[in-house]
């Protein structure tokens, strides 16, 4: 899309296989069906979608953690999909991630020293002495401080931990973090701080995070861009308030009406619109067709013989959805006309 | 980490004094008399009371326990009802073979048995994985005396390349001693083996599931950094757990593979003082066991403490 993107994701397939009886190959699961993301230096992508949709998957082949069975990931000028071994050395310190659960992401027999230097201690000729001093750096960054070096995660609460996390992820100043799900386990009192403390390093690093998260009310505080996930495909993309604001897809809509709101009457009128969609659950569907024909109120018949590609959508962004398969500007006029 | 040394050690206090209680108590409300056991049914009225107030024995038996204790304490255990053999020096020859036997074989079953826990970890529901499991079903299935039998008609019977019976002390010659101890430490290993295997494979497994493995991978570290230092770190903590039990298990079962091997170490002893209701040489033998055990169980508590920060005293 952009050539200025810092990570830039084209037709990304990632495939999971089971195993048979004797540990062969077995069935083929497409996780991820062919995804397009991109992410400018020092900014922010939402990635949403309830789970199993796929964004984790995408996560994880980011950070190679899976390969990817198809497409590119161009990280500056390498792609990492095409990478079958470890990233490169100066690749890998410049793809960070922070983990969902605080308490099963750090390893309890490590202390915090150990834990926030590990990254400076593999890719980095640092001494003792200069990774100490980085590490009280680091410990300022996420408003810890030096006494808190030789504990053990067990003697910190969520929010620490997660902070403790972010630390280890900043050591070797990345350009770009993969948070997935970063704050989901967390009290919602300790949520904001951590958003917060995400908000104010990136502005002052200038690092782009990659954001993964199931609530959109959430991510659309610190996104720059969205982008909605379904059944393996991105549904809808877009900038921030956009896509919040003014959903396009009928998946983000449904999304966005799964939150209530505080006027009892609009309560009354969106579950009478949300009893009017067809309830049919399908999720494994076969490979052609749009991915959210089953539930979609505006189904037709082309859904089900056709994939629909990435249309523009009024105030920027695409969705795959034929009802904006005109020219921009009438696709959400015709969405209005079918919703009234 | 001094602190919790100290601890246990002050905790050995009250158990090793239990211990001896019953040590004493055990062998002294046995229904033979040690004075028919040593004079047998030869021996006047006068000679059996003679012997009995040498011993001691009508003395009480709280007595008879502070007058043993006090003994034990400088090394003393007393003397061979049979051969009037000092127990100590009974003992402290024949504890270098058990104990080298133990040692080897407790080896064999962690090396062997965490490098297969870890293979097998891996890659779950694997080819490598079903082996080891199937692998460690037997191992835990076949008796240690048979495995033995087995070994002996191959390697040594067949192949020769060990002696099939007998022990040369390490201080004699070290190849000797390597030679002698393989196959009968390679016999007592093998069931702690598949036992060490399998707490391996299961903890490595859910270790390896943790977030902390995934994002030791995202910071981009080596495969053998995370599975050596992340996964096996905190995979061993429920393996250490099962390894001293696994030595209590060998020591016991070297006493019936010495026989197979026809060792002469603590086993062929305690058999024979059994046998003979030599009581001063089934206590000593007791006392050594527990010790052992004891000491044992000090360095499980301590390899914890190390691996474990949460089992650290605060």
């Amino acid at each position: 899309m952009s050539d200025d993107a810092l990570l830039d994701i084209r037709d990304l397939r990632v495939t999971y296989w089971g195993k048979s009886l004797l540990g062969f190959r077995g069935k083929a699961f497409d996780a991820v069906k062919g995804a397009n993301l991109s992410i400018r230096p020092g900014q922010t992508l939402g990635l949403v979608g309830e789970s199993g949709s796929g964004k984790s998957s995408i996560a994880n082949a980011v950070l190679g953690l899976v390969p990817a069975n198809g497409g590119t990931i161009r990280f500056g000028d390498v792609d990492l999909a095409a990478m079958k071994t470890r990233y490169p050395p100066d690749v890998r310190g410049q793809i960070q991630a922070v983990f969902q659960d605080p308490y099963s992401s750090l390893n309890p027999s490590m202390t915090v020293e150990d834990i926030v230097t590990e990254p400076l201690r593999v890719h980095t000729t640092m001494s003792r002495a200069e990774r100490r001093t980085r590490a009280v750096e680091l410990l300022g960054l996420v408003s810890l401080s030096e006494e808190h070096l030789e504990r053990h995660p067990h003697q910190f609460s969520g929010g620490q931990r997660q902070r403790i996390a972010i630390a280890s992820a900043l050591a070797l100043a990345p350009k770009l973090i993969v948070l997935d799900e970063p704050v989901s386990a967390l009290d919602v009192s300790t949520q904001n701080q951590i958003i917060n403390l995400l908000y104010e390093r990136r502005d002052e690093l200038g690092i782009a995070y990659l954001l993964i998260a199931h609530d959109l009310a959430l991510v659309h505080h610190i996104s720059d861009r969205i982008a909605v996930m379904y059944l393996g495909h991105i549904v809808e993309e877009g900038p921030s308030d956009r896509v919040y604001r003014a959903p396009a897809h009928p998946y983000t809509r449904a999304l966005l009406d799964a939150v209530p709101v505080l006027d009892p009457d609009a309560q009354r009128r969106r579950r009478a619109s949300r009893k009017a969609a067809p309830a049919r659950e399908t999720p494994r569907l076969a490979a052609q067709g749009c991915p959210y024909r089953n539930r979609c109120p505006f189904a037709m018949p082309r859904c089900e013989a056709q994939l629909p590609p990435d249309y523009p959508v009024d105030g920027g962004g695409t969705a795959a959805c034929f009802l904006f398969e005109a020219p921009a500007g009438q696709g959400s006029a015709r969405l209005r006309l079918v919703q009234a | 980490m001094l602190r919790l040394i100290v601890q246990r050690l002050l905790a050995l206090i009250p158990l090793l004094f239990i211990v001896s209680v019953m040590t004493f108590s055990f062998t002294s409300l046995l229904p033979s008399d040690p004075v028919d056991l040593i004079l047998g049914e030869t021996g006047t009225q006068e000679q059996h009371e003679m012997l009995r107030e040498r011993m001691g024995l009508n003395e009480p038996i709280v007595v008879r326990y502070v007058q043993w204790l006090g003994r034990a304490v400088q090394g003393d255990l007393g003397t061979s009802f049979f051969n009037s053999v000092s127990v100590s020096t009974a003992l402290m020859q024949r504890l270098p073979v058990t104990l080298s036997l133990t040692l080897v074989s407790a080896l064999i079953a962690v090396v062997v048995g965490v490098a297969a826990g870890i293979a097998a970890a891996l890659r779950p529901r694997s080819l490598i994985d079903r082996l080891a499991t199937v692998g460690a079903t037997f191992g835990q299935a076949i008796p240690n005396f048979w495995f033995g039998l087995l070994l002996v008609a191959i390697f040594a019977v067949n192949l020769r390349w060990f002696p099939a019976t007998g022990f040369s002390p390490l201080s004699a010659s070290p190849v000797d001693w390597l030679r002698s101890v393989t196959l009968p430490a390679i016999a007592l290993g093998l069931s702690s083996s598949a036992a060490i295997a399998r707490q391996v494979r299961s903890a490595m497994v859910g270790v390896l599931q943790q977030d902390y493995i995934r994002a030791a991978r995202a910071q981009g570290l080596s495969s053998r950094r995370v599975i050596l230092k992340h996964a096996l770190t905190n995979a061993m903590v429920p393996v250490v757990a099962v390894l001293s039990f696994q030595i209590t298990v060998l020591l016991g079962g070297a006493l019936i593979v010495e026989q197979v091997f026809a060792i002469n170490g603590l086993g062929t002893l305690a058999i024979g003082a059994v046998r003979q209701q030599d009581i001063p040489m089934i206590q000593g033998l007791v006392l050594v066991m527990v010790g052992l055990v004891v000491v044992v169980q000090l360095a499980t508590d301590v390899i914890y403490g190390l691996l474990n920060p949460k089992a650290r005293p605060s």
